[in-house]
């Protein structure tokens, strides 16, 4: 079966054209904006900014981290930010639809992504869910969260390493909550796998996690979850990351681009805890949070030249690792804090045909060199919300993403209209 | 194999037909009523206390697990439990409860509401669409509901019919001598000019006669504002109350201070079972509720 966005929408208008099994349609419809603006400031200096998308991308790369998942940073100054459009509705009585457009105005224009359009079962039975389409993985916590739900302006670092933005893939989901007393879920996906850390495989289904989630309440206080996760692609055919360019001895450019074939494993543990005295969280609450992922990558790496031939292939045993914790605390009715930290590892071996070690620059031309550098970040977050459908969000970040550190300072509001579904736990 | 199949299967349908009917009340108030009717036959689970603002629940992966293993879900509906009680449904894929469904049972469509608006609109505050959904301040409309939650239950769990109507016709019996008791205390009050908090005694003040002078929140849902309670207390002036109502799960502090500056006492309610240590069923809720509102009007 292949699952594509145009099937989706087919299979969606189709279920919509049905004879008019419902007399007031717009009963069965919601529709929500999610607005958001943007004021960034950054201490990096304004000439790298100033060159360009290239300059601009490789500053937001991670060391030590393939390159390819697609993430637009911060731009400096005031701006629109991340739009989210929702749409979500019945087909029937068992058979639910949302789909969600992300408008991102960015240096290259306004770009557009459908980051969800799926259909979903509501009350099959015996604790089964299913969900088609384009999703969020729940691979991990934050893993299905849209970007409006996240207590900080940004995702954390070991998200945009190992997913890059978002974990959105086409395919099928399938969960089960077992009936116990205490909240047990398990689940399992099959993806296409064109995103990354996937590409472009072969097979129908070219990417595949597992999840289980338990939770549950510890007096009328305390609240908790806790997960698992893995994901795996094993036929990555050609995952091409960033071109790089250098200059030869001889004064003349010389530019390639790292391709990735082979396999990409990856192993998460989440958990997350939430106080609110007498379970009324409106007044004071605190969320404690953190997550872990490690990736295992092996394959090889072809450099392709600008025709697209290959000039040489390394062979790859890639390890990355990293995790955030974060705490959130609404210490008055509207008015919460946060603090966050983010750190990251990576443990790449890159081997040349002959066995030897691959040198210095080929390493650096792969975009895995770590430059001896563990990418972290500090953030403290202060957030007013005086309903709940508006925000204002101040953020400071102390960036060592890179060997270079970056005080950032990021003003966000966000606002929504229209009728949009409660958030998850 | 196919004999171990049998065997399982025969295990878990005799099983489940001696398993009690197993209830999930969004409310204390329903968990108790359907306690009082079920008797022995029934299990129930009171998603929220009687400490807490059922508008503002989350989702939580506990409730997620008693909503997956419910027969019948016990709730007030007309969207107060709008915020959580959907994504529960949503996330226990359980088909005997979800709308529409005979496992799903919402009281405020058994009774008459207040309220109704005419339209709905954000800048309103938190207005819902079927009306004012606090129904279980006024004792004879949780006596419709018994009545409609008992055929539900026989219903669901037809065995059991005879039992149920008999656990019902008991509570219906000590309901109605409470009912008259309640009235005869309670007489006087009748036309008592009173400040609310948040509009949840709609249906007390209907029941009981009590007149509604103002609200401590601008809009429903939305908290007070020191402006706003300014003009209630100016207001007063004019139009005074005789005393300010908030409820158990409500920041007392704007009740407080209005009570400071216009000089009438704050009454603390319980608005369910468990709002007060005295409130522990649905008679002695009352019972607190009215021995509160005599013992203030002194």
């Amino acid at each position: 079966m292949q699952l594509t966005p145009t099937t989706l929408a087919i299979t969606i208008a189709a279920a919509l054209a049905a004879p008019a099994a419902f007399a007031d349609t717009t009963a069965n419809w919601q529709g929500s904006l999610i607005v958001e603006g943007i004021y960034f400031d950054s201490n990096k200096d304004e000439a790298t900014h100033a060159e360009g998308e290239e300059e601009a991308h490789e500053h937001a790369h991670l060391p030590g981290f393939p390159a390819g998942g697609h993430d637009h940073g911060f731009r400096e100054g005031l701006h629109a930010g991340h739009i989210e459009g929702v749409v979500s509705g019945n087909i029937s009585d068992k058979l639910k639809a949302r789909a969600t457009v992300g408008i991102l105005d960015t240096e290259d224009g306004i770009e557009t992504e459908l980051e969800e359009a799926f259909v979903e079962t509501q009350g099959l039975g015996k604790g089964v869910t299913v969900k088609a389409g384009r999703f969020f993985s729940d691979v991990g916590y934050l893993s299905s969260k849209h970007n409006h739900e996240w207590d900080f302006a940004d995702t954390p670092l070991v998200y945009k390493g190992m997913f890059g933005e978002h974990t959105n893939d086409d395919g099928v989901q399938l969960s089960y909550v077992a009936p116990t007393q205490q909240f047990v879920q398990v689940g399992t996906e099959l993806f296409k796998g064109d995103k990354f850390p996937a590409g472009n495989s072969d097979d129908t289904v070219g990417a595949a996690t597992v999840f289980a989630k338990t939770g549950g309440d510890i007096g009328t206080d305390h609240s908790w979850q806790a997960g698992v996760g893995h994901w795996r692609a094993d036929s990555i055919n050609g995952r091409e990351g960033e071109l790089h360019e250098h200059e030869r001895a001889d004064g003349s450019m010389h530019s390639v681009t790292p391709s990735f074939s082979g396999k990409s494993h990856i192993n998460s543990v989440n958990a997350l805890y939430k106080w609110a005295p007498n379970g009324n969280a409106k007044e004071r609450n605190l969320k404690l949070q953190a997550e872990y992922f490690q990736r295992d990558e092996a394959g090889t790496i072809a450099m392709l030249n600008t025709d697209g031939g290959i000039e040489r292939n390394l062979n790859y045993d890639g390890k990355q690792d990293g995790y955030y914790v974060q705490g959130v605390y609404q210490f008055r009715p509207h008015w919460r804090v946060g603090l966050r930290q983010d750190k990251l590892g990576s443990d790449n071996q890159l081997t040349q045909v002959s066995g030897a070690a691959a040198t210095e620059h080929q390493v650096e031309a792969t975009g895995l060199a770590t430059e001896g550098h563990t990418p972290k970040r500090n953030t403290l977050m202060v957030d007013y919300t005086p309903r709940e459908y508006s925000r204002l969000r101040l953020q400071f970040n102390e960036d060592n993403s890179t060997p270079e550190t970056d005080k950032q300072v990021i003003l966000q509001y966000t606002h929504s209209f229209g009728s949009h579904g409660a958030h998850s736990f | 194999m196919k004999r171990l199949i049998l065997a399982v299967s025969l295990l878990c349908s005799s099983a489940l037909a001696h398993a009690d009917l197993k209830v999930f009340a969004c409310e204390p108030e329903w968990g108790s009523l359907a306690q009082t009717i079920g008797g022995e036959k029934v299990s129930v689970y009171n998603a929220t206390t009687g400490l807490q603002d059922p508008h503002h629940i989350e989702g939580r992966p506990s409730l997620i697990a008693q909503v997956r293993n419910a027969d019948l879900l016990v709730c007030t509906g007309a969207e107060l439990e709008i915020g959580w009680l959907p994504i529960l449904l949503q996330k226990s894929g359980n088909a005997k409860v979800q709308d529409g469904q005979p496992g799903s049972f919402m009281a405020a469509q058994q009774v008459q509401l207040l309220h109704i608006p005419v339209k709905v609109e954000r800048s309103d505050g938190d207005v819902h669409a079927d009306g004012n959904p606090h129904i279980q301040t006024d004792p004879r409309r949780i006596a419709q509901v018994a009545k409609a939650l008992t055929e539900r239950m026989a219903q669901l769990d037809s065995a059991n019919a005879a039992h149920y109507q008999q656990g019902y016709a008991n509570f219906n019996t000590r309901w109605q001598q409470a009912l008259q008791g309640w009235a005869n205390k309670t007489a006087s009050l009748r036309g008592t000019p009173i400040v609310v908090h948040h509009k949840s005694w709609v249906y007390l003040q209907d029941w009981l006669g009590l007149q509604e002078v103002a609200t401590l929140e601008p809009k429903p849902g939305i908290p007070p504002t020191t402006a706003h309670l300014t003009n209630v207390l100016q207001q007063l002036q004019t139009t005074p109350a005789k005393f300010v109502l908030h409820s158990a799960y409500e920041n007392p502090r704007s009740a407080q201070w209005l009570s400071g500056k216009a000089g009438i006492p704050v009454v603390m309610l319980p608005s369910t079972v468990g709002g007060t240590p005295a409130a522990t069923d649905l008679f002695t809720l009352f019972d607190d509720i009215i021995q509160r509102l005599t013992s203030v009007q002194g």
